[in-house]
């Protein structure tokens, strides 16, 4: 389990950040995207895969929650 | 010398590269790249933030640089006790310039240097009780400090000190807040981890500490957040946001105070000039409080109408109508210097090996006066730099991560810039080879070079560099006869 951040990107996508490694990268799926329902397998441009708990939108990005990682970045 | 090809820089690195053995030849080669504009995520070419090859020379600092040197220092009313041996402290003291306004040793402590000066038996029996004399001590001789932070060095994290529960005891007996920082040399790779361990030590004992306390503020409050003053640069930087309109509430950290750090989450917008060493606030207060945070970059007259408009676009009309009267009043000033300097400077090539923001931040103000950057790279940046970097950039130009000292003399003998921009480090190696240096960390003892101000002084100190009749020199006269003379039996 890793702290992660998730904010709003400028060009309009999540942005996914995980400030132990200093990681910056932009989500490319979220698997829950509606109002009560937001979160699970998060797929990163990078290729590495995050899992969080689906929880109710966040009214307000970013926020900074618990992920568990599925699979790893290549390096 | 004309701009390499993408086969020719790749061939010179592998070019230098031959003389590493094998496995530091494999390591090296990741850190070397000819930029790329096409690639959008920089570790596609380029690989950062690793340790370094042990037996080469680099030129990164350690955890304590990051904090105590670079974040925590230049707060200007607060003791940074350097706990532990005394030479970290001394030979990290006053060395950056960052300027204040203060009677120093009575409410500012800026180029003071406070330690704890460890010997043998703090080691063997631990230096707790040393550090709740010193808090003390500092309380009775500087009464007019208004906070302390304890900034570790190696051994408190080796021997186990317990500097957390040590400032909680002190803090409560002197009413004042002390801050533990944790940031012990061996940790991380770089200064880089420093500045993540400072800015978190800054969240959790400084930053929320007057929430909730009755603020009078304006809709135009914004904060400087990365700049050190390094020359006075936070105030040529100030002037310009003033003159604009806004309210400048804090300046993070060079010529600040611990009190505008706790006003800070009072602000409607943060401005975050070194993106690398304070971007973790920045995202934290964005989190927590909502302020939006905005790269800004004040170097060059291009960069800055650019950053002034993206600023300018926060706010209200009436700090647009501003924003641009500041652009108009100032256009004259830059077309004169530009139309003195240009034509001198036209067409010469520049190398930078700097730290923090200056590898990207620069190159604007290079191309303002029609100068050409053909290689640049980072001390300590991440990948988020990097990606960054590539847009600023040609195309096929040198881009090197952690550069050791013998890569980068071998990239300027092959390359033959007209400038190098670097540190002291690298400053007499590459004079003696009769290539001019400026020192971009300490803007060489001169500055500011932010803002409109700072851009006059930038242009006139590489002028100075280059047009230096030194460079013509560089031939002792008796060779010089004798190379006249075999030209005239020729």
């Amino acid at each position: 389990m890793a702290n992660i951040m998730i904010q709003q990107g400028a060009s309009g996508g999540l942005v996914f950040y995980l400030p132990k490694r200093d990681l910056e990268a932009s989500i490319e799926s979220i698997e829950f995207d509606s109002p009560e329902k937001w979160g699970g397998e998060l797929k990163l441009d990078n290729g590495g895969t995050y899992y969080i708990d689906p929880i109710a939108k966040p009214p307000r990005l970013p926020v900074s929650l618990r992920a568990k990682r599925l699979g790893a970045a290549e390096d | 010398m004309t701009t390499l090809s993408r086969e020719e820089t790749e061939a010179l690195i592998a070019e230098v590269l031959e003389v590493y053995p094998e496995k530091a030849k494999k390591d090296r080669a990741k850190h070397l790249a000819a930029n790329d504009v096409s690639v959008e995520q920089s570790k596609k070419c380029i690989t950062s933030n690793r340790k370094s090859l042990p037996g080469v020379m680099t030129i990164r600092g350690c955890a304590y640089a990051g904090s105590k040197g670079v974040v925590w220092g230049p707060i200007k009313d607060m003791i940074h006790i350097s706990h532990g041996p005394v030479g970290c402290g001394q030979y990290s003291r006053a060395g950056r310039r960052n300027y204040y306004v203060g009677t120093t040793g009575v409410d500012t402590f800026g180029t003071m240097n406070f330690t704890s000066d460890f010997q043998e038996k703090d080691i063997v029996f631990g230096g707790d009780k040393k550090l709740a004399k010193l808090i003390d001590e500092v309380e009775q001789l500087f009464p007019l400090h208004k906070g302390i932070s304890v900034q570790s060095e190696c051994p408190i994290g080796l021997i186990g000190d317990d500097i957390e529960s040590v400032s909680k005891k002190g803090s409560a007996s002197i009413g004042k807040p002390v801050v533990p920082v944790r940031c012990e040399g061996f940790r991380g790779v770089s200064q880089s981890l420093g500045h993540h361990i400072a800015n978190d030590a800054i969240r959790d004992w400084v930053l929320d500490k007057r929430d909730g306390q009755p603020y009078e503020s304006t809709p135009y409050d914004v904060a400087i957040i990365g700049d050190y003053n390094i020359g006075g640069d936070a105030w040529a930087t100030r002037i310009l946001l003033e003159e604009m309109g806004l309210r400048v509430v804090a300046q993070w950290s060079g010529d600040g105070t611990i009190a505008e750090m706790m006003n800070t989450p009072k602000v409607k917008l943060n401005l975050l000039h070194c993106y690398r060493s304070m971007n973790y606030i920045s995202r934290h207060m964005e989190e927590k409080y909502g302020i939006p945070y905005l790269e800004y970059n004040f170097f060059g007259p291009t960069k800055i109408i650019e950053s002034l408009r993206r600023i300018a676009a926060f706010f209200d009309d009436s700090i647009k109508e501003k924003t641009e009267a500041v652009i108009a009043r100032y256009k004259p000033m830059m077309d004169e210097i530009i139309a003195k300097y240009k034509p001198r400077l036209e067409g010469k090539k520049v190398m930078l090996y700097v730290g923090g923001l200056r590898p990207r931040h620069v190159i604007g103000a290079y191309e303002d006066l029609g100068m050409e950057v053909i290689g640049t790279g980072y001390e300590f940046g991440h990948n988020d730099d990097y990606d960054r970097t590539i847009k600023e950039m040609g195309d096929a130009t040198l881009l090197y991560d952690d550069v050791t000292g013998f890569e980068l003399e071998e990239f300027v003998k092959k390359l033959k810039p007209d400038l190098v921009g670097s540190g002291i480090k690298e400053k007499y190696i590459f004079q003696k080879m009769g290539i001019p240096l400026r020192q971009m960390h300490s803007w060489d003892y001169s500055g500011p070079y932010h803002g409109y101000d700072g851009f006059a002084i930038f242009a006139r100190d590489m002028d100075i560099a280059l047009a230096s009749p030194v460079w013509g020199n560089l031939v002792p006269p008796w060779k010089k006869v004798a190379a006249e003379e075999v030209k005239k039996a020729a």
